[in-house]
């Protein structure tokens, strides 16, 4: 599935400072029904976003006009569980263009970056800064800039570098997707194919 | 230095390294279900191309499946939606298809096993995490994403970096009462859920070597839980005999070329794990989880612990208010009101055989709602021919028809908001049972025991009671 280039992102941010956000919160499983990929953004969160009755909780953060941003900016651990990817096309079909937190479950980054979300990891500290900055002030801008590996609270300056695979990087940078590669490769594939025992 | 058993596996499958990339590995075997395949298959589509291997994909209904009348129409039409989608998209490519009612039909990870689609040395992906079941025979399995289902539907190959290993030892003998799922628990209660992200797991020592396939398959389905990307077992013996005459298995002179390779399949003495643990079993209580995620559990006799100081203390409080219980609770005595046995985790006949060890002779308890769910057809069958379908019906239990059903509830079995359910499946997350359902995750033995209790239950009790 092709996604928009990412290269510099300069937004606000949405914080989530819960750990352990598992991807059934990101999206339930009753909303896996889809056989197409359309409207997951609408059930993004949905159990912390709506009420059972559909009326939105006002406390939840996605509901409180003061926050916004292609930033979402979570706690520890962020991802955990299921493998859907559902859960990374409901994050982006909301419109979040990066995710930040201190650690990230592995499915989840790794679905992040085939569907065009740039997972960014830094350190717990810097994520306890970025926290406070937008609790002090909402308006607060940040940077994203993928070819520099770089995050930046811009009203400060402060700045972080993370990490990313370079393969990945290229593919988030030219909007590319790995099938186009692996299917270049076909020749090879179906020779090793011929070497498998079973 | 020698090779690791996850080095070896992972080593024969490389089809190209990328400099400073992912590996692009070939992917033996590949399940769909019809919950993460069908954006897969419309992608293969719009592409305009063809499914590169289609003999080694399988397809099984399972996660959105009713769990009774499966011979009627599926009621819920966006179910039945993406049922017919799965047998269209799999009937279009040549893959096999085991639906609704078919003798085959079952969870993906236990049909996968059962069938012998699963194999030692074998690498094998599905849209589910909890793939990690197959490392079970000492193949590499794990779970992936809809992207990922259409790159091996386009190319049997997967883009991955080479996850870290990691070597889980646990030595000792296994005290009276402890299942392989207290084991699990236990490890990830120890590690917690992102102890091992990044890593691939081999379980090692005497409590695996000993413990039956089943078990195997139930510790490795766990993996997932910790954080890693998968867990795997050195094949033994008891390995081969359980794949031997398996219908998808190699025969003849296959199996002889299967075995030579299957006979390396080991970690080198002087292999070396970029991380070790090793913990004694004589430690391992019958575990319970008392939060909302799989690292929150405990010995069944303990309390819940006081939140600590610190960043997690706002999540620890928010988890307990979710399932309404207090510091220092004891769990023990704790009323429930459903239980669910079934899932990858534990809907295999070794599991209902443990659970009627228990609830022979007794009856369930009038405040509980059980659901019980084999993993398959076979395993049904099974429960049925070995007796284990009257124990449970004299006890007041009915048996369902196979599926995933309460482990995420896609279908109709919901656990219903502020409700406890004793449940042997893998994930306890809020609303994991349905929307506002409270999990306790717990072996069968536990689950028996909550069952004809209607509380939590220290199971030895109930088993004490009968060899005293
Ligand atoms: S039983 Fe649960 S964990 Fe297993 S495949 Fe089904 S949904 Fe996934």
């Amino acid at each position: 599935m092709a996604y928009d280039k990412f290269d510099i992102l300069t937004s606000t941010a949405v914080p989530l400072p819960i750990e352990n956000v598992d991807t059934d919160q990101i999206i339930p499983a009753r909303f896996l029904k889809a056989t197409e990929r359309k409207g997951f953004g609408d059930n993004l969160f949905r159990d912390w976003r709506y009420n059972s009755d559909n009326s939105p909780k006002e406390q939840f953060v996605l509901n409180n006009p003061i926050y916004s941003g292609k930033i979402l900016v979570g706690g520890k651990n962020f991802g955990s569980g299921s493998s859907r990817e559902h859960a990374a096309w409901a994050v982006y079909d909301y419109g979040f263009r990066c995710v930040v937190s201190s650690f990230f479950a592995d499915i989840f980054r790794n679905n992040c970056l085939n569907v065009g979300v740039l997972p960014v990891q830094i350190s717990p500290e810097f994520l306890e800064k970025i926290f406070k900055a937008i609790e002090a002030d909402p308006n607060t801008e940040f940077k994203v800039d993928l070819q520099e590996q770089t995050f930046t609270i811009l009203s400060t300056g402060e700045f972080e570098t993370f990490g990313i695979n370079a393969y990945k990087k290229g593919n988030m940078l030219n909007g590319f997707d790995d099938i186009d590669y692996l299917l270049n490769l076909k020749e090879d594939i179906i020779d090793f194919v011929e070497t498998r025992p079973f | 230095m020698g090779k690791t058993l996850f080095d070896k596996v992972w080593d024969s499958h490389v089809v190209k390294s990328i400099q400073n990339g992912p590996d692009v590995l070939f992917i033996d075997r590949h399940l769909v279900h019809e919950v993460t395949s069908p954006v897969a298959f419309l992608g293969i589509k719009n592409r305009g191309i063809e499914v590169l291997n289609p003999n080694r994909t399988f397809a099984t209904a399972d996660h959105n499946t009713p769990t009774i009348n499966q011979h009627l129409p599926v009621k819920d039409p966006l179910s039945a939606n993406q049922l017919a989608a799965l047998e269209k998209n799999a009937n279009e490519h040549g893959i096999r298809y085991w639906g609704l009612g078919h003798e085959k039909n079952g969870i993906v990870h236990v049909v996968g096993p059962e069938n012998g689609i699963t194999l030692p040395g074998a690498t094998i992906v599905c849209g589910d995490s909890h793939t990690s079941t197959h490392g079970a025979f000492g193949a590499i399995a794990f779970g992936i994403g809809t992207s990922e289902v259409e790159m091996v539907l386009a190319s049997q190959c997967i883009m991955q970096p080479k996850p870290r290993s990691m070597r889980i030892n646990v030595n000792g003998e296994l005290q009276f009462g402890v299942t392989p799922k207290d084991v699990a628990l236990y490890i990830i209660s120890q590690l917690t859920t992102s102890g091992a992200t990044g890593y691939f797991v081999e379980y090692a020592g005497d409590v695996f070597k000993n413990m039956s396939m089943e078990g195997r398959m139930t510790v490795c389905n766990l993996s997932i839980e910790m954080g890693a990307r998968g867990g795997m077992i050195a094949p033994d013996e008891k390995t081969f005999d359980y794949v031997k005459g398996r219908e998808f298995a190699p025969k003849g002179a296959d199996w002889d070329k299967a075995m030579n390779y299957w006979e390396t399949l080991y970690s080198e003495d002087d292999a070396d794990f970029d991380k070790e643990l090793t913990f004694d079993a004589a430690n391992i209580e019958p575990m319970i989880t008392y939060g909302t995620n799989p690292g929150m559990g405990f010995g069944i006799s303990n309390s819940i612990p006081t939140a600590g100081e610190g960043s997690g203390a706002q999540t620890y409080k928010k988890s307990l208010a979710y399932m309404d219980f207090s510091e220092g609770d004891q769990m023990i005595g704790k009323p429930i009101d459903f239980v669910f046995l079934g899932s990858c985790t534990n809907g295999r006949i070794e599991d209902f055989r443990a659970f009627a060890s228990i609830i022979k002779g007794r009856k369930k308890a009038a405040n509980v709602t059980a659901w019980l769910v084999p993993g398959s057809h076979q395993v049904e069958t099974a429960i049925k021919e070995e007796g284990i379908l009257e124990i449970l019906n004299e006890a007041g239990f009915e048996l369902r028809e196979p599926g995933c059903s309460a482990c995420l509830a896609m279908n109709d079995d919901k656990v219903p908001a502020g409700k406890y359910a004793v449940s042997t499946s893998n994930r306890n997350f809020e609303g994991r049972q349905g929307p506002g359902a409270r999990t306790l995750l717990a072996s069968p033995l536990v689950a028996a025991a909550a069952a004809v209790t209607g509380k939590v239950t220290d199971p030895r009790e109930l088993m004490q009671l009968e060899t005293a």
